[in-house]
């Protein structure tokens, strides 16, 4: 009778282990009206985005490209290609950095920054586009160069620069030089890595002029391309005008004066070509020793199985219409692998979704909203980031959250409160977090959902993201009351037309500034992408995050 | 050998060093080292091959195809040590040995003969009057030995000298004996002959003919059993000469009567016999359903022939086709290489493929450059034909140039396969046979073939480049599988891939051309694959490894199998595809010779490597025989300056263009590397003028 118990007590484990939990369901009505004004409204979204890359992937146009190819040069995403393993992938960051920000056009500002990996091994790559400008820094130029050095300082990730730069942009200098954010963070950059151990590498492929000339002489190691490279403080031009010497680019700063004489480069490259194949050789010689990354990597499983439904379908599932609802478990379900997600307080604070899935085999924490935050929902966050980073889960934040609840009772129950608990957790996260915005980021919810200021490691947007820190319509209305009340002080009346204009330009600044576009032109974010890319961008952004170990989470005071 | 290890009995083979890892010797019970890769020190070492038998205690010896196979003297050695030769009696063999002698003999048994001058004075001057009187154009060939070495065709009397003088050299060299015979060179001749067979009992019989016209540089190719457009009539005559001819010296064991058909008359001549077991038996075995060596070791033992003439059958038609190292648009000359890939055909009762070499082998310029001889058998010519090509499109080589494309194409042809065969069939259909770079029509075909050849192997190349990658680094280090997943993540675009594929053009000597070739990444794991050229010729490929060097492909709709050989030398990738009846092999630079020295002129990836103008290269690795000319002779375009020797055939080089001959530094019995300079052709006498100057 004993083994009949235990055989017993055998069998319920098994149906226990045998429970399928947390297999979400399919969650779109696709013969929903909904569904097919979204379809719509996202095709038109989806075929504006694929213009815009379009131009942005031709580079600085044709002439351009084709003085370049007369060079023996690449362009800087096929020298990106060259170097990256065979077959492997490559997450780029902001294509659209620079859209419509300048009179000029200034496809993906002029340079390119991303990840992929080169034997194996992860790599930051920050790629001059000599075809656009020159390569030369505008202000946005900067500051996507430092965004690439930010992550790669966070995540550990060598550095690879690829050097095809004529230096600042000299019309623009006082918004490139002089401040703490400008160009000269860059080698302070590089300096900083440098000491902590991150490689830096420098691929000479042009030139590198001036303040450019600091990059390659900042480097770990630099490689030099003969007839295309050249290092100088100074050009030619200003040689001769500074002291009559008259020399070539090539004499002055070529690689063999640089490789033989100077010292300033470490490898003679005969071609471009060999250049990057010596680039892809240092890498490979990387010997990082007792910097094995230790982290959460244990518990990846290479075997996993993909979304039950068709991630296509995300891009018909995003609202256009902000106001319009929709559950974000149709979302999840589309990320995570199988469709596997175990809701953690499935029944509390239900407009915040949170709970457990994979991604790729890597283990994640998602917090997504279903509506307005309540105070329920700032807790359960609160909760549920404190969970991940104790057991050091990734976090990935699904947003589209139009704020807080307002209104007096919200206010008496302390939601200020609660949504500072929320933004205590998410601040102080140590784990990755990577933010997704797929539909409105205003006001603080922008802030408990890791908004740009949290410092998410990654962050994109959807083509129909909106961000401001409110509504159109609502700043419209504060606005206006505001005028109306500056107004009546000076006696002034407001007729209703003169008052609808004046909203009506609020609302259209907000839409025009709230615009995806606008955000990523500026880089409030790290690339617009593909609904239907979302699984594959997060998954590869988490896995560029483990590469460092997360170190420990400690929050600050919470306000109970 | 396999036949002896069906009968039970041991084998002991016998090696030089060149073929100390060899096939024969990995198959043989036994194996003994005879001596160095030449030959006269090794396989026609008489002495050394005897001691082996003794040491071993060996009973018999089978003296193969060549070498020693048709020695009179090794035949007697044996019998003198009281070993069983497997083969005639030595004095067969030194009756047919001479083909003067063997004329004499086949006269008086009354076989046909061509006419000519088979004497013993060989006194130029009488030989050329001798021509004279046959008449031109006129076949000068050695009396003893075969396989068309030595052999030239004088068009003219003015010619006859040099050629006489030449093919001593080559007897002498090859065989020992320097005597020559002249004989009436028929035009349009096919080459038709008969197996015989006989016993210690004085039976002799015949097992058909075997047709091996179609040859080049003498030598065949392709040979088939029995002769196409034959009546049974003629073939009955032709079986009793040939048997006529055996009794005549007392013949026994296998011997194979040669005989010259003309086209034009019918009539068919006496040429010589081959007092051995040839290579192209096989032919005759496939038709007769006989194993010959087995019978040859039964009449060696004193056994009667196990059937008589009525009851040898005739059953269907074989080919046989020679596989050779050579370089076809070079004018076939002799290759040597490793064989880095090599895979043919599985074998059956129906497919014999017989070959020396396996993969890794070094075909060396000691022997002959053979590599294998496919053997297939059909219901009737056109059964076996249709095998034949089947078979020659998925015998894979790579490592070397051989001849399997132009077999392809020959058997292919329209005469060929009408059976209108001749000795000149090659020659005749040149222009079918080889690509006129002037034909643009051809040209562009076959460029198009190449093209698409290199599509394929560029999505193959991909596919397994990506996919060994993957393997090799999963798991090591701890990276996802993310990041290789197929295709490779690109945000908003799909990842390229440019490939630069230097075509090896074997088919005319328009030389190489460089292929781009552009694939897209296609979400589905397809490639989207565009020619730089013409981007408006988009394919579709889909590649699925299924092996080592197989793929199944689909290419805009269409399913096939693929083959690829890649393998590295110096700084390039060598690759071969197999897809079809298509074989194509392309070279990709895989680095640059590192050089930190930045003076050099800086060279574009793909320029050819030129030599200065008027150089002349050896056409390939070879023995100098004899300089024709010293250093700074003025010479005229086409005057031959050297010869030079490989795989024991001449090579007489040529000066390019009239001129004075410069940096010609060599000496007879010098080695020479395949494409070093040898010399080069100057306009003027440069260096003593510079002498003079600086005076």
């Amino acid at each position: 009778s004993a083994s009949r118990k235990s055989l017993a007590a055998l069998q319920i484990a098994q149906t226990s282990r045998n429970y399928s939990l947390g297999v979400l369901p399919d969650g779109v009505d696709r013969n929903s009206e909904a569904f097919s004004r979204n379809s719509k409204a996202m095709d038109g979204l989806i075929s504006d985005l694929q213009s815009h890359i379009h131009k942005v992937l031709g580079g600085g146009g044709t002439v351009a490209v084709k003085r370049n190819r007369s060079r023996n040069k690449l362009l800087p995403r096929e020298r990106i290609d060259r170097l990256l393993d065979p077959g492997a992938s490559f997450l780029e960051l902001s294509q659209l950095a620079g859209h419509e920000l300048y009179e000029e056009s200034l496809p993906s500002a002029g340079i390119i920054t991303g990840i992929g990996p080169v034997h194996g091994r992860l790599c930051m790559f920050v790629a001059n586009d000599p075809t656009v400008k020159g390569g030369t820094y505008y202000p946005i130029t900067v500051k996507k160069h430092l965004r690439a050095q930010e992550i790669a300082a966070h995540c550990k990730l060598p550095c690879i620069y690829l050097v095809d730069s004529g230096g600042a942009f000299l019309p623009k200098q006082a918004e490139v030089f002089p401040d703490r954010e400008n160009f000269g963070r860059i080698f302070y950059n590089q300096s900083i890595m440098s000491a902590d151990g991150i490689p830096q590498i420098a691929l000479v492929l042009g030139s590198c002029t001036a303040g450019g000339a600091y990059i390659p002489a900042m480097a770990d190691e630099s490689v030099m391309v003969k007839g295309n490279g050249t290092i100088f403080l100074a050009g030619p031009p200003l040689v001769k005008a500074a002291t009559g010497e008259e020399v070539s680019a090539e004499d002055l700063g070529g690689a063999s004066v640089h490789c033989k004489t100077s010292g300033v480069s470490d490898y003679f490259a005969q071609d471009e070509l060999h250049g990057l194949a010596l680039g892809r050789n240092i890498i490979k010689n990387l010997h990082m020793a007792g910097r094995s990354l230790k982290s959460g990597l244990q518990n990846i499983s290479s075997e996993y199985k993909e979304p039950l439904y068709d991630v296509k379908e995300l891009r018909f599932i995003a609202p256009t219409e902000h106001k319009q609802q929709f559950d974000i478990r149709s979302v999840i379900a589309r990320i995570v692998d199988g469709s596997e997600f175990d809701e953690f307080k499935k029944l509390y604070g239900t407009t915040l979704v949170t709970g457990f899935g994979r991604i790729f085999g890597q283990p994640v924490g998602i917090i997504g909203n279903n509506g307005i935050l309540f105070n329920e929902s700032a807790l359960k966050g609160a909760h549920f980031i404190q969970l991940c980073t104790q057991r050091n889960i990734p976090l990935v934040f699904l947003q589209n959250i139009t704020g807080f609840m307002v209104g007096s009772r919200s206010e008496a129950n302390g939601i200020a409160k609660s949504g500072a608990k929320m933004v205590m957790a998410v601040s102080c996260a140590k784990v990755p977090k990577v933010t997704i915005i797929i539909g409105g980021s205003f006001g603080a919810g922008n802030y408990a959902m890791c908004g740009r200021a949290y410092s998410p490691d990654f962050m994109y947007l959807w083509p129909n993201a909106k961000i401001s820190v409110m509504g159109g319509a609502q700043a419209a209305g504060v606005l206006a009351q505001i005028e109306r009340g500056n107004k009546k002080k000076k006696g002034i009346e407001w007729d209703e037309e003169e008052e609808e204009k004046f909203k009506a330009k609020v609302v259209e600044a907000y839409e025009r500034e709230g615009n995806s576009y606008y955000s990523t032109a500026r880089l409030w974010d790290d690339g617009i992408i593909d609904p239907a890319d979302t699984r594959k961008v997060i998954g590869l952004s988490i896995s560029a995050s483990m590469n460092r170990d997360p170190g420990e989470t400690k929050y600050g005071v919470f306000r109970m | 050998m396999r036949t002896a290890k069906r009968l039970g009995i041991q084998t002991v083979a016998v090696y030089s060093d060149a073929d100390r890892y060899s096939l024969h010797v990995k198959s043989a019970d036994e194996a003994v080292h005879i001596g160095p890769p030449p030959a006269r020190l090794s396989y026609l070492n008489a002495s050394s091959i005897l001691d082996a038998a003794v040491r071993t205690g060996a009973q018999a010896i089978h003296p193969g195809y060549g070498f020693l196979s048709e020695s009179a003297d090794f035949a007697q050695l044996c019998e003198d040590k009281g070993l069983t030769f497997i083969g005639p009696p030595a004095s067969a063999i030194r009756d047919m040995g001479d083909k003067s002698a063997s004329k004499r003999i086949m006269g008086a048994a009354g076989v046909p003969l061509v006419p000519g001058y088979h004497g013993n004075d060989q006194d130029i001057d009488l030989m050329k009057l001798e021509a004279d009187k046959i008449g031109y154009p006129i076949l000068i060939k050695p009396t003893h030995g075969g396989g068309g070495k030595g052999m030239r065709i004088v068009q003219s009397p003015d010619e006859f000298v040099e050629a006489f003088l030449g093919a001593q050299r080559e007897a002498a060299a090859s065989f020992g004996v320097s005597t020559i015979l002249l004989e009436k060179y028929i035009t349009r001749p096919r080459h038709i002959e008969v197996q015989i067979f006989g016993d210690k009992h004085g039976n002799v019989l015949h097992l058909y003919e075997r047709d091996c016209s179609v040859q080049r540089r003498h030598q065949k190719i392709i040979e088939e059993a029995p002769a196409p457009n034959v009546s049974n009539d003629f073939r009955s005559h032709l079986g009793q000469a040939a048997v006529s001819a055996a009794k005549a010296v007392g013949y026994h064991n296998a011997g194979t009567v040669e005989f010259i058909v003309d086209t034009v008359s019918g009539q068919f001549y006496f040429m010589e016999m081959n007092t051995r077991l040839q290579v192209e038996h096989p032919v005759t075995e496939m038709i007769v359903g006989q194993d010959l060596v087995e019978w040859q070791i039964c009449v060696a033992n004193g056994e009667h022939l196990p059937i008589s003439q009525s009851q040898i059958p005739l059953s269907g038609h074989a080919f046989e086709a020679r596989i050779y190292a050579e370089n076809v648009p070079k004018g076939f000359l002799p290759a040597t290489g490793v064989l880095h890939h090599y895979h043919h055909v599985p074998v059956s009762p129906t497919v014999r493929v017989e070959t020396g070499v396996e993969r890794g082998d070094t075909v060396s310029m000691h022997y002959d450059p053979m590599i294998a001889k496919l053997v297939v058998w059909g219901e009737n010519r056109t059964a076996a034909l249709v095998k034949l090509k089947d078979c020659l499109s998925k015998f894979q080589v790579a490592g070397l140039p051989t001849n399997i494309n132009f077999l392809l194409k020959l058997a292919s042809h329209q005469a060929f396969e009408n059976g209108d065969v001749e000795t000149h069939f090659i020659e005749r259909f040149k222009d079918d046979l080889f690509v006129d770079p002037s034909n643009s029509l051809l040209v562009d075909k076959v460029a198009g073939a190449a093209r698409f050849g290199a599509t394929l192997a560029a999505v193959c190349l991909i596919e397994k480049e990506n996919s060994e990658f993957r393997e090799n680094l999963l798991g090591s280090k701890g990276i996802n599988s993310i990041w290789y997943s197929s295709p490779p993540f690109r945000v908003h675009h799909c990842a390229r891939h440019t490939m630069e594929l230097e075509w090896e053009n074997e088919y005319d000597s328009s030389g190489s051309k460089l292929l781009k070739i552009s694939t897209t990444y296609k979400e589905d794991g397809s490639y989207l694959i565009e020619a730089e050229e013409d981007s408006s010729q988009c394919v579709e490929v889909k590649a699925t490894c299924i092996g080592n060097h197989d793929f199944r492909v689909e290419a805009d709709g269409v399913i096939m199998d693929v083959c690829l050989a890649v393998y590295s030398k110096d700084q390039t990738k060598l690759i071969h595809i197999w897809h079809g009846s298509h074989h194509h092999h392309f070279k990709q630079k895989i680095g640059l010779e590192l050089s930190d020295d930045d003076d050099l002129e800086h060279k574009p990836r793909f320029e050819k490597s030129s030599y200065p103008q008027g150089s002349v290269v050896a056409p390939m690795a070879g023995l100098v025989v004899k300089l024709l000319v010293k250093d700074g002779t003025k010479v005229e375009g086409g005057q031959p300056i050297l010869v030079l020797e490989a795989m024991k055939m001449e090579h007489v080089v040529k000066a390019p263009s009239a001129g004075y001959v410069h940096g010609l530094h060599l000496a007879a019995g010098q080695q020479v590397s395949d494409g070093s300079i040898l010399f080069s052709i100057k306009v003027s006498r440069l260096l003593s003028t510079t002498i003079c100057m600086s005076y």
